[in-house]
């Protein structure tokens, strides 16, 4: 595994960041919305995790295992919040929620 | 062996210390439990979080004046953090009281056991956020407070503008959350450890890559700022406020708020902060890069953007939306200098602020309760209708506006004193404008209650007033905002005493 350098996990998680953080600006679909926010928080546990392994200390790994608690918290509410919505208004379409902009 | 012994003695002395939230962790469970084991009572889970919550404050009284590192540098006991903990139990308790009497939480026979254990739970994360001085406490806490906050936001899931609110909530707020916790990765791959103090000190050691720490920290901005409601991160406050319970708007406008502020300033000192120096000046730690320039130009655009934003809107809720994002932007002005004074200004600023607020949304709940609206258009003729809720209502915009003799002048007062004491001319300048563009707003309320002729269809021309219980409420907050506008000195004392970290 150390052959691989740092940089290029450090590249990828960057790269799966943005995927995530556009997805959730542009997605209009609030399912594809929350799955990419699972890929923006991966993104992050794969930077601590190669961080943790390259610098050999612990802590950035137990971070991980809270950041993963926290993503599956927050998808269950937000599953939870899409379904209350959908039994009002029948969609899952972020823009077509609009009762509140003026 | 020892290690582990040693560990364990860490343990041991820190727990006593943790007192207040086991408590809040007990009032929760407890909360729960009964509300399932008496189902005909109804509001049994409010007043047993009422009485745990005030327990706590007795428990909390013991950990004053006491400064200790807890749990292996997890978190901090200190009496800044002790101070905002009275903020927010304070809060906690009035909103509580105050949902006792809204109409719309009670409707459609609701089950509201869970609204208010979830309260607690958001104490809980306010608690730990105050005190947090570790990335991870800081990351699990701000969650903690989030993920119950989206809950409650969309509590009323029958009105459709709740569950919206709740929705935009959770997205925005996965969102910062999302970015902020990338940034806490950068700095950490940067200084290889997750403890606060601890990258200060490899900051100051000058042997680590600036750029993750500058990019990382301004990661983390946008997470704080987002519970600041800071602008740019403001956008998902008028929408929320407007849709949520009016309870849980006024709410997240004081409390989380100040949660926001009190993490906020407690991570930038303890990262920045050159520990040798008496005289500070701690955004300039890392050289070539202007903190206090980016901290000043989110102030000024958050309160020029609150204000006048606010100039147009319609509905009161979302009006005092936009006045509360103004006021983060006022208190934010006194992060920018980051003195004892500068400090002082801003607990003694959210002490004030908390009580007319809470005031100003609790008459517009009594509002709503009785004519079913929170529109501005709806508020015509209020002044004749019911005098006394509408002058409660007038007192809480004077202070809002910062008029005296109330306690809103003197918060500002204090704000604009430590900004001038620094030298910073120029944004003092641009508050007190943006002060005056706020008299405009809040002065259309009060035209639309006394100034303007009631409609003549008799279905809502009935004089009403509130009952007996919430209206003292609102008469002990009018009081004590008056009060606290001509003798203050208790609150600005505890404050200062309550800065001693910043020496």
């Amino acid at each position: 595994m150390n052959n691989i350098p740092l940089e290029y996990y450090i590249a990828l998680s960057g790269i799966l960041f943005t995927i995530g953080t556009l997805g959730v600006i542009l997605r209009r679909n609030a399912i594809i919305v929350f799955m990419s926010l699972e890929i923006m928080l991966n993104s992050v546990n794969l930077a601590f995790i190669s961080f943790a392994r390259y610098l050999g200390d612990t802590s950035g790994e137990i971070f991980v295992f809270f950041v993963m608690a926290v993503a599956a918290a927050e998808s269950a509410i937000g599953l939870a919040i899409i379904l209350a919505l959908f039994r009002k208004k029948q969609t899952i379409y972020v823009d077509e929620v609009n009762v509140l902009k003026h | 062996m020892t290690i582990t012994q040693s560990y364990l003695n860490n343990l041991m002395a820190s727990v006593g210390y943790f007192a207040p939230e086991i408590a809040i962790v007990v009032t929760f469970i407890v909360a729960i439990l009964f509300d399932l084991m008496f189902k005909k009572s109804k509001n049994i889970a409010a007043y047993i979080s009422i009485i745990g919550l005030i327990i706590t404050g007795f428990i909390l009284s013991g950990n004053i004046g006491i400064s200790k590192s807890l749990f292996d540098g997890l978190i901090v006991v200190d009496p800044y953090s002790t101070f905002f903990k009275f903020l927010f139990l304070i809060t906690t308790i009035l909103i509580m009281v105050m949902s006792l009497s809204y109409k719309e939480l009670y409707d459609n026979n609701r089950k509201v056991g869970e609204y208010y254990s979830m309260l607690v739970g958001i104490t809980f994360g306010m608690f730990l956020l105050a005190s947090a001085v570790n990335l991870i406490t800081i990351y699990l806490s701000i969650e903690i407070l989030s993920l119950s906050s989206y809950v409650l936001a969309g509590y009323t899931k029958e009105i459709r503008r709740a569950s919206e609110a709740s929705l935009k909530y959770v997205i925005y707020g996965s969102l910062s959350s999302g970015i902020m916790v990338y940034g806490m990765s950068l700095l950490y791959g940067a200084t290889m450890t997750l403890d606060v103090a601890k990258i200060n000190v490899a900051i100051l050691s000058g042997h680590v890559e600036l750029f993750p720490i500058i990019i990382g920290g301004l990661m983390i901005l946008v997470g704080f700022g987002y519970k600041m409601s800071a602008v740019p991160f403001h956008y998902w406050t008028p929408d929320v406020y407007e849709g949520a319970p009016i309870t849980i708007t006024s709410y997240l406008s004081v409390a989380s708020k100040a949660a926001g502020f009190a993490v906020f300033i407690r991570f930038f000192k303890d990262l920045y902060l050159l520990p040798a120096t008496s005289d500070i000046n701690i955004w300039n730690t890392i050289s070539n890069f202007h903190w206090q320039t980016i901290v000043a130009v989110l102030s000024v655009l958050t309160m020029t953007v609150g204000n006048f934003v606010a100039l147009w809107q319609e509905n009161v809720k979302r009006l005092l939306a936009y006045s509360s994002i103004a006021h983060a932007g006022y208190i934010l002005m006194a992060v920018v200098v980051m003195t004892n004074v500068g400090i002082t200004s801003i607990l003694l600023y959210f002490v004030f602020y908390m009580i007319m607020n809470l005031g100003a949304f609790f008459v517009a709940q009594l509002f709503a309760n009785k004519i079913g609206s929170d529109d501005l258009k709806d508020y015509i003729g209020l002044g004749y209708r019911s005098p006394v809720l509408a002058v409660l209502m007038t007192v809480f915009l004077i202070s809002l506006t910062g008029l005296p003799p109330t306690a809103g002048f003197i918060g500002k007062f204090y704000i604009f004193t430590a900004v001038l004491d620094k030298g910073f001319v120029w944004l003092a300048v641009i508050g007190v404008l943006n002060s005056v563009v706020s008299l405009f707003y809040y002065a259309k309320i009060f035209r639309n209650m006394f100034l303007r002729s009631v409609a003549d269809d008799t279905k809502n021309n009935f004089k009403f007033s509130a009952p007996a219980f919430p209206l003292s409420i609102a008469y002990v907050l009018a009081f004590a905002t008056i009060l606290f506008g001509l003798y203050f000195s208790p609150i600005l004392n505890w404050a200062e005493n309550s800065v001693t970290m910043f020496k």
